[in-house]
C-alpha cells in the first residue's frame, strides 16, 4: 500500500514537471513565474521584456552619474553655505542671550549715577579747590536724584547730555514704583518707629511708606493736649504746639523734605524715605509678596509692614441720627477732626462730649478750659461711674471726675446715650437714665476700631478676642510680613496676647519690626508705657495692663507743689512724657533725715499696682509720679508675686527725698 | 501714720513720709536688662548707636549717610587734635545738607566757621553738635564725656 502511494505521488510529479517545462519554451516571457502560475494561459500583450523594462527605468551602470568638475570647488560651495548657516545661528543666539542677560539683571549697562561720580572725580582733580568745584558737583548730584532741570544739565559739556539719555525721565517714570524693599503700609507713628529703625540698621535701606492722609506723618497725643493749650492762633494753624517749657515743636516729625520722590526712590543710591500720600493698600498676598493699591497700581515688596492704625467708633444712636446731627458730629482722630473740631467749639455755645476714656476725658479738660475764656459749655457723659472708669479703680475715678470739673466741665457718669434728635437749631441728646443736654455740636470719644481691612482680602488672621491682626512675639503675620501699632495683636511674653492702642506702643512696636525687617528676630520685651494729663492738678504714667477690672493695691502720699505733670516738663525740658523716661533712677536704700508727717488723705500722688488672679502685678499706674518708669519696668518684669506690695512701693520714692537729697547736697 | 482702707477688691494704703523714707525690704532686681536699657548716643562698647533718638532724622534723613560718615570719621578718630583728617567727610556732609535748605536751614556762616574750626583742629565733640543746621541735640554719655 505504501509503495503504490508513492509511485503515484512521484509519477504525478514527474508528469507537473514536463508541463512547466513545456510551457517555457512556448512562452518565453519575462514573467515566467506568473505564467508558470496562471498555467497555461496567454501572456497579455503589453508586457514587456525584462531588459526593456530595465532599459527604461536606466537602472544599470550606464546610467550611474559620473563626477564632472573639480572636487574642491564644489567642497568649497558646499562649506561656504553652511559656514554661512552657522554665523547666522551664532549671532542669532548671542542677541538672544544678551537680552536674557540684561532683562535678568545680570548684566548692567552704564548706569547714569556712576557716569556722574567719574565726572566729579575728575571735575574735582582738575580744579583742585575743593570749595570752588563744590557748586558743580553740587550741580552733578542733583541731576543724579533727577530733579534738576533739564536746562541745568545741558551747560556741561555733551558727555552730560549722554548721560541725560540713559538718565530715566521722571515724568516717565510711574508714581507708583514697581517694588519697593521695605513697604510700609500707613504713614502714622508705627511707620515713623519702622522707618527710623530700618535706617538706623540699614543706611541705604530704600523704604516706600504708603499712607491714605494727604499729610506727612505726624504725633496725635497733641490733637487732644497740648495744641488745645496754645493761644498763638498761627502756630495752632500750622500745627505747632508749646511744651510747658515754651519750647516749640511741631507734631509733624519730619517735613515733608524729608521724604524722597517716590518716583526715584529705586534710583537712589544711598537709600532713602519716600512717602505715598493720598493712596491705599486694599490687598496684600504674602506668598508673592505683592501689594494691590486702590487705585489699581501693584507693585512687589521684600519686606512689608502693616501700620495702618484705626479708625474712630461711633455710637449706633449718633450714627443713625438726623442728618443735621451728623453734621455736628466729630468722630476725633486725625488732624482734620482736629481742625473741624476746632472751629466749631470756636463758633459754638456748647458741646457733649460722649465717651469717658483717655480721648474724652483730654477732650472735656481741653474744652473745659477754653470754655472759661469764650463760656463755651461742655458736657461729658459717659456710663461709667467716673472718668477713665475703665482704667482707674472706681474712688480715683471718681475723685478724677471731680478734678474734671474743676476744669468747668459738667460731668454726667452713669448715662448711657439712648436717643439724638435735632430741635431749634440744637442737638438733643438724651440718655437712657433720663437725662438730657441740649447742645450744639456732639464728639463721640468712644474708643477706635482697628484697621483690618486687608486682613479677609489677603488671608491675614484676625484675632477673636481682642481684635487687629493676629502676629507672633516678633509682631510678624506672615513671612516677611509685619504688623505694628493699634492694628497689631501681638504675643506679650510677659502679659500674653493683647492689642495696644497707645502713641508709646507705637513707637516701641514700629520699632522692633523695623528691627525684625532688618534681621533681628527680637521678640517683644520693651514694654510701652502710656501717659495722660487731666488739668493742671492730674497726670498719670502707667505701664502693662491697667484695667480696673482687676483688683489693685495703691500706696498714696500727699500732693506737693512739685507733683503736677506741669512741673515734670518743666524740669526735664521734654514735652512727650515717653522721652522723659532715660531720665529715670531708682530710689536709694539708705534712711534719710526726719521729716513733716502726712497731713491729706487726698489721691494726690502715688502708685498703683494692678493685679491678676495668682497675685502678680501686671500692670503699674504711677499717680502724680513721674521719671519712675524704669522702677515700674523692673518691677512689671519681676512681677513682685511674693512681695509685699507696701514695701515695693518704697521704691518708687513717693516723696521724692532722693531729689530732695540732691538739692540739699548741691546748695 | 500710714494707715490702709478697702474699697472692694481695690486696697489703698496711704503713707506717711517716716514710713516710706524706711529701707525698702523688697527683693526687685532694679538692673535694667541689656534689652531694657535705651542706650544713648554711644553704646557700651563705644560704637555710635544710630536709633538714638537724641539725633533726630539726621541720620536717617536724605544726608544720613553722609552723616553717618562724618560722625563716624569724628568719633573714631586717631588724629591730634581729634577730627582734624576728617574735614572731606564734613564737606561732603555739608554738600548733601545745602541741596536741602528746608530741612538743614541754612546757616551757612556757623557752618563754615565750624568747618575752619575742624580744619584748623580744634574741635571738640561739643562742637559737633552744632554742625548740621538743625543743631540736634547730641548726648555723649558719661563714659565719652570722661
Amino acid at each position: 500500500m505504501d509503495r503504490v502511494h508513492t509511485l503515484c505521488r512521484r509519477t504525478f510529479a514527474l508528469q507537473n514537471l514536463k508541463r512547466i517545462v513545456a510551457q517555457t519554451q512556448v512562452s518565453r516571457t519575462p514573467v515566467v513565474v506568473q505564467a508558470r502560475c496562471m498555467g497555461g494561459h496567454h501572456t497579455p500583450d503589453h508586457w514587456k521584456p525584462i531588459k526593456q523594462v530595465v532599459k527604461e527605468q536606466k537602472n544599470h551602470m550606464d546610467f550611474m552619474p559620473v563626477p564632472e568638475g573639480s572636487w574642491q570647488e564644489s567642497f568649497n560651495k558646499t562649506q561656504q553655505k553652511r559656514n554661512l548657516m552657522l554665523a547666522a545661528g551664532a549671532l542669532c543666539f548671542g542677541i538672544t542671550y544678551t537680552i536674557c542677560l540684561y532683562k535678568t539683571g545680570c548684566l548692567e549697562l552704564h548706569a547714569y549715577t556712576d557716569f556722574s561720580q567719574f565726572k566729579y572725580k575728575t571735575n574735582g582733580s582738575n580744579e583742585g579747590a575743593a570749595s570752588s568745584s563744590s557748586e558743580e558737583v553740587q550741580e552733578d548730584n542733583s541731576n543724579n536724584n533727577a530733579a534738576a532741570t533739564p536746562d541745568k544739565g545741558q551747560g556741561d559739556a555733551g558727555e552730560s547730555g549722554a548721560a541725560g539719555g540713559i538718565e530715566p525721565d521722571l515724568k516717565d517714570l510711574p508714581e507708583v514704583p514697581q517694588h519697593a524693599q521695605y513697604l510700609l503700609i500707613g504713614a502714622g507713628t508705627a511707620t515713623f518707629g519702622a522707618f527710623r529703625a530700618i535706617k538706623s540698621k540699614d543706611p541705604t535701606a530704600k523704604i516706600l511708606v504708603i499712607g491714605e492722609e494727604s499729610v506727612v506723618p505726624y504725633m496725635r497725643p497733641p490733637l487732644s493736649k497740648e495744641l488745645w493749650f496754645n493761644d498763638n492762633k498761627e502756630e495752632v494753624d500750622s500745627l505747632q504746639f508749646k511744651q510747658w517749657n515754651g519750647k516749640k515743636r511741631s507734631i509733624f516729625y519730619e517735613p515733608k523734605e524729608f521724604f524722597a520722590d517716590p518716583r526715584t526712590l529705586n534710583t537712589l543710591e544711598k537709600g532713602g524715605i519716600a512717602l505715598l500720600t493720598g493712596r491705599k493698600v486694599v490687598k496684600v498676598d504674602a506668598s508673592k509678596k505683592k501689594v494691590w493699591l486702590a487705585s489699581g497700581e501693584t507693585l512687589t515688596y521684600d519686606k512689608c509692614l502693616i501700620a495702618t492704625g484705626g479708625k474712630p467708633r461711633n455710637i449706633p444712636v449718633l450714627a443713625k441720627a438726623d442728618p443735621e446731627v451728623q453734621k455736628r458730629t466729630v468722630l476725633f482722630r486725625n488732624v482734620e477732626d482736629f481742625k473741624s473740631l476746632d472751629r466749631m467749639t470756636q463758633a459754638s455755645e456748647s458741646i457733649a462730649i460722649v465717651g469717658g476714656g483717655f480721648l474724652g476725658s483730654e477732650l472735656a479738660c481741653a474744652l473745659g478750659k477754653r470754655g472759661k475764656d469764650t463760656g463755651l459749655r461742655v458736657y461729658q457723659l459717659f456710663p461709667e461711674k467716673g472718668n477713665m472708669g475703665r482704667v482707674l479703680p472706681e474712688y480715683l475715678s471718681k475723685w478724677t471726675t471731680r478734678k474734671v470739673e474743676n476744669e468747668g466741665v459738667t460731668v454726667l457718669p452713669n448715662h448711657t446715650v439712648s436717643g439724638a434728635s435735632f430741635k431749634d437749631g440744637k442737638v438733643v441728646i438724651a440718655t437712657k437714665e433720663g437725662g438730657s443736654v441740649c447742645v450744639d455740636g456732639v464728639v463721640a470719644a468712644v474708643g477706635l476700631e482697628p484697621n483690618i481691612e486687608l486682613a479677609q482680602a489677603s488671608g491675614l488672621e484676625v484675632d477673636p478676642v481682642n481684635g487687629g491682626y493676629l502676629v507672633n512675639a516678633e509682631l510678624e503675620a506672615r513671612r516677611d510680613l509685619w504688623v505694628a501699632g493699634d492694628a497689631a495683636c501681638f504675643y506679650d511674653m510677659k502679659l500674653g496676647r493683647r492689642r495696644v492702642e497707645h502713641h508709646d506702643h507705637a513707637v516701641v512696636s514700629g520699632r522692633l519690626a523695623g528691627e525684625n525687617m532688618t534681621g533681628a528676630a527680637k521678640p517683644y520685651w520693651h514694654q510701652s508705657m502710656f501717659w495722660s494729663d487731666l488739668g493742671p492738678e492730674v497726670g498719670y504714667e502707667a505701664i502693662g495692663i491697667v484695667d480696673s477690672s482687676l483688683p489693685t493695691v495703691a500706696v498714696f502720699a500727699k500732693s506737693t507743689e512739685q507733683d503736677t505733670p506741669k512741673a515734670v516738663v518743666e524740669k526735664t525740658g521734654e514735652s512727650l512724657r515717653s522721652e522723659t523716661e532715660n531720665t529715670a533712677s531708682p530710689a536709694p536704700l539708705r534712711t534719710p533725715p526726719p521729716s513733716s508727717p502726712l497731713d491729706s488723705e487726698d489721691y494726690g500722688k502715688g502708685i498703683v499696682f494692678y493685679l491678676n488672679k495668682s497675685k502678680v502685678v501686671v500692670g503699674i499706674l504711677l499717680w502724680n509720679t513721674f521719671n519712675k518708669m524704669s522702677i515700674a519696668r523692673q518691677v512689671l518684669k519681676d512681677g513682685a508675686k511674693n512681695e509685699d506690695l507696701y514695701e515695693v512701693a518704697k521704691l518708687f520714692d513717693i516723696y521724692d527725698t532722693q531729689s530732695e537729697q540732691s538739692a540739699a547736697g548741691e546748695s | 501714720m500710714s494707715y490702709c482702707k478697702e474699697e472692694g477688691k481695690d486696697q489703698v494704703i496711704f503713707a506717711s513720709k517716716d514710713d516710706m523714707v524706711l529701707p525698702s525690704k523688697a527683693i526687685i532686681n532694679l538692673e535694667e536688662d541689656e534689652e531694657d536699657q535705651q542706650p544713648g548716643l554711644i553704646l557700651a562698647n563705644g560704637d555710635i548707636n544710630w536709633d538714638c533718638p537724641c539725633l533726630g532724622g539726621m541720620a536717617t534723613g536724605p544726608c544720613g549717610t553722609e552723616f553717618r560718615s562724618a560722625f563716624s570719621c569724628f568719633h573714631y578718630s586717631q588724629a591730634e587734635p581729634k577730627g582734624s583728617d576728617c574735614y572731606d567727610a564734613f564737606l561732603t556732609m555739608q554738600q548733601c545738607m545745602g541741596q536741602y535748605p528746608e530741612l538743614y536751614p541754612p546757616a551757612k556762616e556757623q557752618v563754615s566757621e565750624e568747618l575752619d574750626q575742624l580744619a584748623s583742629a580744634s574741635a571738640t565733640e561739643d562742637d559737633l553738635a552744632q554742625i548740621p543746621g538743625e543743631t540736634p541735640q547730641l548726648q555723649t554719655s558719661e563714659e565719652e564725656k570722661s
